[in-house]
């Protein structure tokens, strides 16, 4: 599978990565190596087969809707990089 | 032979007579941890004052004939657990200064049981790698030749094991993380069945294939170790509600009439010699002790690592996108807007191999490709899943190679992460089945480096996996052997 460096931009930008030019390109060989590898998949044919997104069959976990205790908002905020008295503090969004 | 040396099911009758206090005991753990540790670098975060309280309050409750079966005893943690109070950094520059406000249920079960924590111990970045060279805070070492790898990614789970720096450990397994490094550093490795022990408080690698598992020095502390964290979690909706037995009592050291499956496809090409030798030697053993043995295929075996080198990044990617900045962990403080702030911190937070795997992950799941990779992956797997469902109609277990070489030196293949990708080749497939499965010692290689075997058996055989790695061990007495560490 050949990959771009343009390809590679795109995924880093849809991943919010920053990627420096050197690492795009080092990136766009070694992903590019890895996708062949893993186009052998393709030698199998797998029409029909149901894919599988967990392996025990294990449906919906019920439990019953009683109100238990959750984090405090104070132990919540402690890991915070920028915080104000309640909340998570972020550079400004909206102009 | 020191306390350090010692296993825990030895030191539980010695605790429990009073015979050794779990302050010594400790002590004794500390001090070899302050010896070796230079040359071993297993630890991110050493808890010594923790692991001293832990003890004392220890040693009240023995005194009163309380506490689990492994109170007192000191364990160390790989830094993929969530510890309230005690910071837990995944192996990334990320998490560096993360301190969980609660314990993974795996950790409250082990306080509560009374164990005593040693530290926090090095893994390959958010568990990704099979070396536990992509660890941001210094690489472990192999206690058996100190120039090789000890595995990954719960590379500091077995170092500190077999250089006695614990009685055991807590790892976790995506697609090999405990059973090769245990393979590699000589002590016994257990992934359980998915679903078997919670997963509330692991940090997320790939969640359909993540289970915590344990590192020990034999199989009967394997046993004990899997009995004090298995069983359902309200807290996690993907735990099984299925009855923990008592694990170690059904080690009965008698595999007479159990039916093994030798998979023709784990001896294949790029299987070293040694390795097949020591593995071959050891199906001898088994066959000796009663066990029958039958040839099976698992004919897609040779398609897991393509499978899992979609599925697991793919998950990564999405799991992975929590890590922007804003509730804990690092963040660039200079960027000026939202996505700057994102990218960059992500960007410096992340080391390379975390930043391909997320990249091969995003690309995975993007628009235009999703069909053909990740769907084409998970019909794989379903291919794999019937591999194993028709190879257990004939037998009761596998058996086979963990890895297709002992370790390697260190940096040898640090520029080609698709070789040791490769190296994966017989351990993944477990994990796309969800099954349990076991790394115990077989034998050496010339240069002295450990080999394990690995048994793989239907969901929820723990039991049964146990028993036949307790009956060859005890034949084979290996697990007697420790890593020649000057002292």
């Amino acid at each position: 599978m050949n990959i771009s460096s343009e390809d590679i931009a795109r995924v880093a930008h849809l991943a919010r990565l920053a990627l420096r030019p050197d690492e795009i390109e080092t990136m766009t060989h070694e992903v590019g190596r890895i996708l062949t590898y893993i186009d052998t998949l393709n030698e199998l044919n797998t029409e029909g087969v149901i894919p599988t997104s967990h392996a025990l069959a294990i449906t919906n976990a019920f439990r019953e809707d009683t109100v238990v205790p959750s984090l405090a908002r104070e132990e919540a905020l402690k890991n915070a990089p920028r915080r104000n008295e309640e909340a998570f503090v972020v550079p400004k969004i909206i102009g | 032979m020191e306390l350090y040396d010692q296993t825990i099911h030895q030191l539980q009758e010695l605790l429990r007579t009073r015979q050794v206090s779990a302050v010594e005991l400790t002590e004794n753990v500390l001090a070899r941890i302050e010896r070796v540790e230079p040359r071993i670098n297993a630890f991110i975060t050493p808890c010594r004052d923790l692991a001293l309280g832990q003890a004392e309050a220890a040693d009240r409750q023995l005194a009163k004939g309380e506490g689990g079966p492994l109170c007192g005893i000191p364990l160390s943690i790989k830094d993929v657990l969530c510890t309230q109070g005690v910071r837990t950094t995944c192996g990334s520059k990320i998490l560096e200064s993360f301190i969980p406000p609660y314990d993974a249920t795996v950790i409250r079960r082990l306080n509560e049981q009374g164990a005593v924590m040693v530290g926090k111990v090095s893994m390959d970045e958010f568990a990704m790698g099979s070396t536990t060279e992509t660890c941001a805070f210094g690489v472990p070492k192999n206690p058996w030749n100190p120039d090789y790898i000890c595995g990954g990614s719960s590379g500091g789970s077995a170092a500190s094991v077999a250089a006695g720096e614990c009685l055991a450990s807590l790892g976790s397994d995506t697609g090999g993380s405990v059973r090769q490094p245990a393979s590699h550093c000589g002590v016994v490795g257990l992934k359980p069945t998915y679903g078997r022990v919670s997963r509330f408080g692991l940090l997320a690698f790939a969640s359909s294939l993540d289970q915590v598992g344990t590192l020990t020095k034999d199989v009967r502390d394997a046993a004990l170790l899997l009995g004090a964290i298995a069983g359902h979690d309200p807290r996690d909706s993907t735990s099984a509600k299925e009855p923990v037995p008592g694990f170690d009592a059904l080690l009965a050291g008698n595999i007479k009439g159990l039916r093994l499956g030798i998979p023709k496809e784990y001896f294949g090409e790029g299987l070293e010699p040694e390795v097949r030798r020591a593995v071959e030697e050891g199906i001898d053993r088994l066959r000796k002790l009663g066990a029958e043995t039958v040839a099976v295929s698992l004919p897609h075996t040779k398609y897991g690592i393509a499978a899992y080198y979609i599925i697991a990044p793919a998950e990564a990617s999405s799991n992975l996108a929590r890590y922007d900045g804003v509730k804990y962990g690092f963040r660039n403080l200079e960027a000026d807007s939202l996505v700057e702030m994102y990218k960059t911190s992500r960007a410096q937070g992340f080391g390379p191999e975390v930043k391909r795997r997320i990249i091969i992950g995003t690309y995975a799941l993007s628009s235009g490709y999703y069909d053909a990779y990740y769907k084409k992956a998970s019909q794989v797997r379903t291919l794999i899943i019937r591999d194993y469902q028709e190879a257990f109609a004939q037998c009761d277990a596998l058996v086979s190679p963990v890895t297709p070489s002992p370790a390697w030196p260190l940096g040898a293949k640090t520029d080609d992460p698709l070789s040791v990708y490769l190296s994966d080749a017989l351990t993944v497939c477990t994990n796309l089945a969800g099954l349990p499965a076991l790394s115990v010692p077989c034998g050496f290689s010339a240069t002295g480096l450990p080999i394990g075997l690995q048994l793989q058996g239907p969901h929820f055989s723990e039991a049964a996996l146990l028993n036949i790695a307790y009956t060859l061990e005890q034949d084979l007495g290996l697990c007697q052997q420790r890593p020649g560490l000057s002292s």
